[in-house]
């Protein structure tokens, strides 16, 4: 590879998931470090292992494998969908009802996971397929509020089918992460609780971090996979131009609805994952919140790339923490009161309702904000700041990031 | 959320049939309010406007914070009688949340222009989330009440009671109504029909493009505002402003797509279909069978149905589709 570092031969090589050192080298090193994490191996990074960032984590895996499905339906066949979380809701509630102990006072199989895994993801596709005409004869614009309908009419049912989903504000638990043959009592591989793999000694987070991480491992490669298909280019030309893109022979129709029903595969999947690793559940968590959290995530990520997908998922799950940890820290700046660093913090933190401050970190009502409404303004001015500023996102920042090194000294 | 929408207790007899025609009407005046501030917005700007319902939430507070905490101007001219007062106060809110809907537009969506529509729509979506959430915090826990003047009172006719809110909300969505379409006649609103046409062409021919967004963005704010106001009294919801106020625009938006995305008089027909469907299934559906909150998605039920027969609403214009 020297001498001619983008030089290829093959059109196997021009097309390779990894087609160059520095990709392979680096995939391999983050391998390495998120293997690492739950051991607290990694220098700087050992807090990472921690049982409430190692939740973090896992939760990021989960988005991550939502946010793929909703990339490929709008980063790379271009529709525009609000009705994501409706989506992962059909999957966590047909997760729950197949999964689900049976005998009890709500609906439940008590069927292993084998099962009702993938059946959430091939239940959430029928149903994306079976809205799909709606869907597909709106466009654009329309589409956004159609898809927006979904949520509202999904959020409705599942609070009312109290036998299926506990009932408004109340939810009930979803089948746990563990493998069994059939209905058997002892779990044949439990990711819940502590114990030994392989003679290393592990706590139940830190395996279900390691199955979720597969889980997404595996979906990340096969929506990176679907991008080099003649479905995935059928999507983009579809996406780049509507028209052109029939005019040479792609069907439409055909391809939107299969990008529904893809995209609805990978939200069921998330959705019940979800559910089943929080393993308790409010009907109200399905709400267009988590749909705009999901636009969150590939746009800031970068629209149409999984790299991107990658990117944002890390962020929109990680920034509450941040948001979170960085208030505590000029909390406590402000309150112990010394130097610059102190008067500046104050500026910032109200301790009480007659303190002025623009984050509130007293309990109880005043004129700032509460750290979570922080965090919500943040997603917002994010979103916002990301489409005025970077439409690429994340990835867009990394892409030039990493062409001014590729030539530097030169500007070009 | 429907809970708080209380239909008329009903201690006389009134006609069934005529009170929820009544109820629905008074209903649909605000989303048809919402549905055409939202339309005019995305002619004049083609912009998606996903913040309407932040811009209802903020005017609706802005008008009970002038009206019960500042008090502003009604507390300089206290020669004037109390009603009088309390709409200068209205009016002094309106104009503020007009003020803010240019100013947001201004910083947020002008840098947007000539980007993909979904793009703009997103970061309305984003705008929406900071303007809810900002609004919010200023609201608090408690309702905020908006001391209207007419209060609970209510016109009994006998087959039918009107609150005396709901009369005064028919008058002014249809001087609204009235006042809109003769503004489409001035000057002002033939260079905004223009733009809605082609904004480059516009430009091309001496149009003010950027002021037409910004009176755009405010009548969109000035009617969200009113609609707010009329969400939040008597007989919708006595307590006055909250943090769920915000959310009625989420049941505006299938009245938009009823009626069209681009026609105004198909946001008002819209408006008024959604309120009378939602009423009449208040009335004729019960609890035990469909459970809470059934209104809330009879709209989008009916959005979806149309969309079925006609896929870009009753009035809407059909994209032509050129090679």
């Amino acid at each position: 590879m020297r001498g001619r570092p983008l030089l290829y031969t093959t059109y196997e090589s021009d097309q390779a998931l990894l087609n160059t050192t520095a990709k392979k080298v680096m995939l391999g090193v983050f391998l390495l470090v998120v293997v690492s994490l739950p051991f607290q191996l990694v220098p700087g990074l050992k807090f990472l292992g921690q049982e409430d960032w190692l939740r973090l984590l896992s939760t990021t895996a989960i988005f991550t494998i939502g946010a793929l499905g909703l990339n490929i339906l709008t980063g790379l066949a271009g529709q525009v969908s609000l009705g994501h979380s409706f989506f992962m809701g059909i999957g966590a509630y047909t997760a729950v009802w197949l999964g689900a102990p049976a005998g009890g006072p709500l609906i439940g199989l008590g069927l292993p996971i084998w099962i009702w895994l993938p059946a959430a993801g091939i239940v959430a596709a029928v149903i994306g397929v079976a809205v799909g005409p709606t869907a597909v004869r709106v466009r654009g614009l329309y589409l956004a509020i159609v898809t927006l309908g979904l949520v509202f009419i999904g959020e409705y049912f599942f609070r009312n089918w109290n036998s299926l989903t506990g009932g408004a504000q109340v939810g009930r638990d979803f089948p746990p992460l563990q493998v069994r043959l059939w209905k058997e009592e002892a779990p044949l591989i439990d990711f819940t609780t502590a114990g030994s793999w392989f003679g290393l000694d592990m706590t139940g987070i830190a395996k279900s971090f390691f199955l979720l991480v597969l889980l997404a491992g595996i979906f990340t490669v096969l929506a990176k996979n679907l991008q080099r298909t003649r479905v995935g280019r059928a999507f983009m030309s579809i996406r780049d131009r509507d028209i052109a893109a029939e005019i040479m022979g792609v069907n439409e129709f055909a391809y939107k609805l299969l990008a529904f029903g893809i995209s609805s595969f990978y939200a069921g999947i998330a959705g019940a994952l979800l559910a089943s690793f929080v393993s308790r559940v409010i009907p109200e968590r399905w709400d267009l919140f988590l749909s705009v959290q999901f636009i969150a995530i590939i746009l800031i990520g970068g629209a149409g790339t999984v790299t991107g997908t990658l990117l944002g998922s890390a962020f929109v799950v990680l920034l509450p923490r941040v948001v979170q940890n960085f208030t505590l820290w000029l909390q406590s700046a402000a309150v112990q009161g010394e130097g610059i660093l102190s008067s500046v913090a104050n500026v910032f933190i109200a301790t009480s309702p007659n303190d002025f401050g623009l984050i509130n970190t007293f309990a109880g009502v005043g004129p700032g904000l509460s750290v979570a409404q922080l965090n919500l303004v943040l997603y917002g001015l994010l979103i916002i700041g990301f489409l005025i500023f970077e439409p690429l996102g994340l990835y867009g920042i990394w892409l030039r990031v990493r062409n001014y090194w590729k030539g530097w000294p030169f500007t070009y | 959320m429907t809970a708080n929408l209380v239909v008329l207790a009903q201690t006389a007899v009134p006609n069934e049939f005529a009170q929820t025609l009544v109820d629905g009407v008074s209903f649909g005046a605000i989303y048809a309010l919402l549905a055409m501030g939202f339309v005019i917005i995305f002619k004049a700007t083609s912009v998606i406007n996903f913040a309407h319902g932040g811009l209802t939430g903020l005017g609706a507070f802005l008008v009970a914070a002038f009206v019960t905490v500042l008090d502003f101007p009604g507390r300089y001219l206290t020669v004037l009688p109390e009603w009088a007062q309390w709409t200068l106060n209205v009016l002094t809110a309106l104009l503020a949340a007009a003020l803010i809907g240019v100013i947001l537009e201004r910083i947020f969506l002008r840098p947007m222009v000539g980007e993909a529509l979904f793009a703009v729509a997103i970061v309305t979506l984003g705008l929406d989330i900071v303007v809810r959430t900002v609004t919010n915090d200023w609201i608090g826990t408690n309702p905020r009440p908006l001391g209207a003047p007419w209060g609970l009172n209510v016109v009994d006719l006998g087959w039918v009671r009107i609150a005396w809110s709901e009369i005064v909300q028919i008058l002014v969505t249809v001087v609204l109504l009235a006042s809109i379409a003769l503004f489409f006649r001035s000057r002002t609103g033939v260079a905004m029909r223009a733009t809605a046409f082609d904004q480059e062409t516009a430009r091309a021919q001496g149009i003010n493009v950027g002021r037409v967004f910004s009176v755009a963005w405010a009548i969109g704010a000035f009617l969200a505002g009113i609609a707010g106001i009329f969400f939040s009294v008597f007989p919708r919801r006595a307590t006055g402003v909250d943090t769920a106020t915000a959310f009625i625009a989420f049941r505006a938006f299938p009245a938009v797509i009823i009626g069209g995305l681009d026609s105004i008089p198909g946001a008002v027909v819209g408006g008024f279909a959604v309120g009378i469907a939602e009423a009449a299934a208040n009335t004729y559906l019960g609890l035990e069978f469909l459970g809470s909150g059934f209104p809330g998605i009879v709209g989008y039920l009916l959005m979806m149905v149309v969309l079925l027969i006609r896929p870009y609403g009753l009035f809407g214009t059909p994209e032509i589709r050129r090679v």
